[in-house]
C-alpha cells in the first residue's frame, strides 16, 4: 500500500479534538505554532443549522427521540456510542468494560453534563491520605492558576462555599433552584447532607462577543447554537481555526506515532483517511495525544518498533494499566406533594441547578473514596418513554377526589394520570471515585483488528469491594433523602445481588488513568508535565495521564492540565529543549 | 477572519461534512438569543448523520403491519386514549402510525405486537365468533377489561395483560410526544426564556421561601 506523505512539517500534531486536544490546539495556535489537529470523526459546529437538534420537538423525530441509533437519543449531540460499527473491542472472559466513543469534532464534550468541578487538594494525594492508591506528581497549587484561567476563558457558574476539598472557582451567577431542588435542599439540611448550587460550564452572563448567553432550554446535551455552553468545537477549535495557524483534518483515524530510529524522538503520526481508506503520514516536531484515555493508550501500544518493543513510551510497562471509570448508582422517587402541580416553564439550564459534594470522612467508613450526588426532576419535555409503566404507579395513589382505581386501566383516567404525575418524580445519581488498580487495564487484543486494520483493545476490568460498598452507601443516602422529602423510593432497593445498582465499568464515561504520570519513570509513562519519560517531544493531554479521578467529573481538570502542558511545550520549544 | 478563510483551514479529507461549515452565528446578547429561538419550527436542518437519514428513510418506506392489524391497533389505541373534554384521541394524534414506525425501528417489538394482535383476535373469535375489530364496543370492552388490570387479571389472561401493557406504553408515549399531548399536559417549556426561580405563589403553596 502506498503511503501518502504530507510534505509540510508542522510544529505540533494533535490527535483528538475533545477537551484536551481542543485546549492544546487553542493554546498552541494562539501562541503562533503551526498546528495540525487530527480528528477521527466528522466536522461539527453546534451553530450550523444542519447539525442543530436544539429546541426540536419530540414529534420532529419519528421515534420521538428514542435511543435506537444514538445511545442518548435522536436529539443528543454525540455521534457514536458504546458500539461503533467496524470498531470493535473485546474483554477478557469474566470481566467487562463498556467503551463510549464519540467520533466527531469536539468528541464527548458535545453531550456531557457540563459539570465543571475542580479537584480539591486531597484529590491529588489519596495515596498518602488513605494508604490505598497513589499520589499525583503535582498538587492543587500547581493546577490552581490554570483552573482560574479556564474559568475565565470558558465560563462556569457556581457559588463560593468554602467547602472542604471542593475549591471555589471564578464563578458566574448560578441559576436559582427549581421546586424539587428546594425540597431536596430542605431535606438535606434536616439530615446533614449539604446541597448547594451546581457548577456547570454554561454562560449565565455574557463573557465575550463570540458566545451567547444561556436561554434556559435545558438541552446542553444537544449542543448549543449560540455557544452558551462549553463544547470543544465552539469554544476552542473554531476560535483556534480563526488564527490561521491551525489545520483541522477530519476523518483521520490515527494508526501509530512515528519515531526516528536513531534519536527515538517522535516524528509525527500516520493515519487512515476514513473516507478514502488511504494511509497518510503527518510530520511534526511535537506530538500531542488527546484521543481519549483508552484510545491514547491503544495508539501508544500499537506504536511498536525495534527501539520500543512494548509500545511507545512504555518502558515502564504501565500503559493501559490503572484504567478506572467513575462509579455510578441511581434511585428515583415519587413525591406525592408534587402531584397536580401548577404549570410553568422550569426547564432551566442543561442540568441540575444544585448538587451535593462529598461530605463525609472516609476514615470513618468502610470504603476509601467519596462520591457526589447529581439530582434530576421537574416538568421536563416529554420524549420517548414518557407515560410508560403507568400500571406500576397509577393504582397506588388516590385521585384528587380521593378515589382510587386498580392499577393499569385505560380511558380518560390515563390522561389524568399523565397530568397528575407530571413533574412529581425526582432522581438522584451518585458519581464516585474508584480505586485505580493495576489489574484493571486495556491491552492490545492479539487476534483482532478494526475495519482500518488497526489492532483493537481488549479490556480487563472488575470493581473492588470499595466501589461496591460505596454504591451501598449511595443507595442508603438516596433512600434517606427521598423519604425525608416525603417521597416514595421507586422500584426495589438495589442490594448485594446486583452490587447495589453499581453501574458497569465504562457506563459512566469518565475513564482515565491508562498513561499515568508520576515521578518514578519505572512506574509511570509521563512526567509531571504529561511529557513522556522515554520520548521528550511526546505529550498526552486527555485524562489518560491522571493518577486518580476524585469524585469530580474530570473535564475541568483535563482543560487545566492541557493548558498547563501546552504552555510548558511553548517554553520548552523557546528554550530549545525540544 | 472571513468564512472562506476559515474553510481554507479545514482540510477537506473528512467524511463529507467538513466542506460546508458555516462561520459563527452566535448572538451576543440574551435578548437576541431569545428572539432567535422564538420561531416555533426551528431553523434546524436534519440534525442527523447521513447514515441515520438513510436508515430512517428505509424504515419509512417499509410496511410492517397489514391493514387488518393497523385497524386493530387503531381501535385499541383509541380505547386506551379516547377523545374527551380535554384532548383528542390517540388516533387523532397519529399514534397508530407511530406504533408502526416503532415496530420497524425496534424489531424486538414485532413479535409481541403481532402476536398480541393475534391473541386478541383469537379471544374475540372464541367469545363472539368474530375478529376484535368486528366486535361491538361492549364486546371489545369485555375483552379489554380482562387484560387491562394486571393485578386483577386471571392467570389465563397474562399474555393478554403483557400485550395490553405494551400497547398502553406505546400509546401513552406516542400521544404525549405530539402537540396534542403537550397541550393536554400543559407543558410550557422548550422555548427561550428567563428563569427567575420558582414563582411566588408556588413557593407559598409548598411552604417554601426560596432560600432553603
Amino acid at each position: 500500500m502506498q503511503i501518502k506523505e504530507e510534505p509540510k512539517t508542522y510544529d505540533v500534531v494533535i490527535v483528538g479534538s475533545g477537551a484536551g486536544g481542543g485546549m492544546a490546539a487553542y493554546m498552541l495556535a494562539k501562541a503562533g505554532a503551526k498546528v495540525c489537529l487530527l480528528e477521527a470523526g466528522g466536522y461539527y459546529d453546534p451553530a450550523d443549522p444542519k447539525y442543530i437538534t436544539q429546541l426540536k420537538y419530540p414529534w420532529e423525530s419519528p421515534r420521538r427521540g428514542a435511543g435506537t441509533t444514538r445511545a442518548f437519543g435522536d436529539f443528543d449531540a454525540a455521534w457514536g456510542g458504546w458500539q461503533i460499527e467496524g470498531e470493535p473491542y473485546t474483554a477478557v472472559a469474566g470481566t467487562e468494560f463498556h467503551w463510549f466513543r464519540s467520533r466527531m469534532l469536539g468528541g464527548r464534550t458535545n453531550h456531557w453534563g457540563r459539570i465543571s468541578l475542580r479537584f480539591g487538594p486531597d484529590d491529588f494525594r489519596r495515596g498518602s491520605i488513605s494508604g490505598i492508591g497513589d499520589d499525583w506528581p503535582i498538587g492543587y497549587d500547581d493546577l490552581k492558576p490554570y483552573y482560574d484561567r479556564v474559568d475565565k476563558l470558558i465560563g462556569v457558574f457556581g457559588s463560593v462555599e468554602n467547602f472542604p476539598n471542593e475549591p471555589d472557582g471564578i464563578f458566574l451567577p448560578p441559576p436559582k433552584p427549581r421546586l424539587h431542588e428546594l425540597m431536596i435542599k430542605k431535606a438535606g439540611k434536616n439530615i446533614g447532607i449539604p446541597v448547594f448550587p451546581s457548577r456547570l460550564s454554561i454562560l449565565t452572563q455574557k463573557i465575550n462577543d463570540e458566545r451567547g448567553v444561556c436561554f434556559n432550554c435545558h438541552q446542553c446535551n444537544r449542543g448549543c447554537a449560540v455557544y452558551a455552553d462549553f463544547s470543544s468545537s465552539s469554544v476552542l477549535v473554531i476560535p483556534a481555526l480563526k488564527t490561521g495557524n491551525l489545520t483541522l483534518v477530519n476523518g483521520a483515524m490515527v494508526r501509530e506515532v512515528l519515531t526516528d530510529t536513531q534519536t527515538g524522538l517522535a516524528t509525527g503520526v500516520s493515519y487512515v483517511d476514513t473516507l478514502t481508506r488511504e494511509e497518510v503520514s503527518v510530520k511534526a516536531k511535537v506530538v500531542v495525544l488527546a484521543a481519549s484515555a483508552c484510545e491514547s493508550a491503544r495508539l501508544l501500544l500499537n506504536s511498536k518498533s525495534g527501539r520500543f518493543p512494548q509500545g511507545l513510551a512504555n518502558s515502564s510497562g504501565v500503559i493501559g494499566k490503572y484504567l478506572n471509570d467513575s462509579t455510578g448508582a441511581s434511585r428515583s422517587g415519587f413525591i406525592p406533594a408534587l402531584m397536580d402541580r401548577k404549570r410553568y416553564n422550569e426547564d432551566g439550564v442543561g442540568g441540575m441547578h444544585v448538587y451535593t459534594p462529598w461530605w463525609l470522612d472516609n476514615s470513618k467508613l468502610d470504603f476509601a473514596r467519596g462520591y457526589h450526588i447529581e439530582y434530576g426532576g421537574g416538568m421536563n419535555m416529554p420524549g420517548y418513554g414518557f407515560g410508560m409503566g403507568m400500571q406500576g404507579s397509577n393504582g397506588k395513589y388516590p385521585y384528587a377526589d380521593g378515589s382510587t382505581k386498580p392499577a393499569g386501566g385505560y380511558g380518560s383516567r390515563l390522561k389524568e394520570d399523565a397530568r397528575r404525575f407530571f413533574g412529581a418524580y425526582i432522581g438522584m445519581s451518585g458519581r464516585g471515585e474508584p480505586i485505580p488498580l493495576e489489574s484493571n487495564y486495556c491491552e492490545i487484543d492479539p487476534d483482532k483488528v478494526d475495519k482500518y486494520g488497526i489492532p483493537v483493545l481488549r479490556f480487563h476490568y472488575k470493581w473492588s469491594d470499595h466501589e461496591i460498598k460505596q454504591a451501598k452507601h449511595m443507595q442508603d443516602t438516596f433512600e434517606q433523602l427521598i423519604v425525608e422529602m416525603g417521597g416514595i423510593p421507586q422500584g426495589r432497593k438495589p442490594g448485594p445481588e446486583n452490587d447495589y445498582g453499581l453501574a458497569k465499568p465504562g457506563q459512566i464515561i469518565h475513564e482515565i488513568g491508562t498513561v499515568r504520570m508520576g515521578k518514578d519513570r519505572n512506574k509511570s509513562a509521563l512526567n509531571e508535565w504529561q511529557q513522556a519519560h522515554d520520548v521528550k517531544n511526546l505529550f498526552v493531554v486527555d485524562a489518560a495521564p491522571f493518577v486518580s479521578q476524585g469524585d469530580k467529573n474530570v473535564t475541568w481538570t483535563i482543560l487545566a492540565s492541557s493548558m498547563r502542558t501546552s504552555e510548558y511545550i511553548i517554553e520548552q520549544v523557546k528554550a530549545n529543549k525540544i | 477572519m472571513k468564512r472562506r478563510d476559515l474553510l481554507k483551514n479545514i482540510a477537506l479529507t473528512s467524511v463529507g461534512v467538513a466542506t460546508a461549515a458555516t462561520g459563527i452565528n452566535a448572538s451576543p446578547t440574551q435578548d437576541a438569543d431569545l428572539e432567535a429561538g422564538k420561531k416555533k419550527k426551528s431553523k434546524a436542518g436534519p440534525g442527523r448523520t447521513p447514515q441515520e437519514v438513510e436508515r430512517d428513510a428505509k424504515l419509512m418506506a417499509e410496511t410492517f403491519f397489514t391493514p387488518h392489524e393497523m385497524a386493530t391497533i387503531t381501535v385499541i389505541c383509541d380505547i386506551i386514549l379516547p377523545a374527551d373534554a380535554t384532548s383528542g384521541s390517540a388516533s387523532q394524534a397519529g399514534v397508530p402510525a407511530f406504533i408502526e414506525f416503532m415496530a420497524k425501528d425496534m424489531p424486538q417489538q414485532q413479535t409481541p405486537l403481532r402476536g398480541g394482535l393475534m391473541w386478541i383476535d383469537n379471544q374475540a373469535m372464541k367469545r363472539f365468533g368474530k375478529k376484535f375489530v368486528a366486535c361491538t364496543a361492549p364486546e371489545r370492552i369485555q375483552i379489554v377489561d380482562d387484560i387491562a388490570y394486571p393485578e386483577q387479571a386471571k392467570p389465563a389472561m397474562k399474555q393478554g395483560v403483557s400485550f395490553f401493557n405494551l400497547m398502553r406504553d406505546l400509546t401513552m408515549t406516542g400521544f404525549y410526544t405530539t402537540e396534542m399531548g403537550f397541550q393536554d399536559l400543559g407543558y410550557m417549556g422548550n422555548q427561550p426564556n428567563t428563569w427567575l426561580g420558582v414563582p411566588e405563589d408556588v413557593l407559598k403553596q409548598y411552604g417554601l421561601t426560596g432560600k432553603e
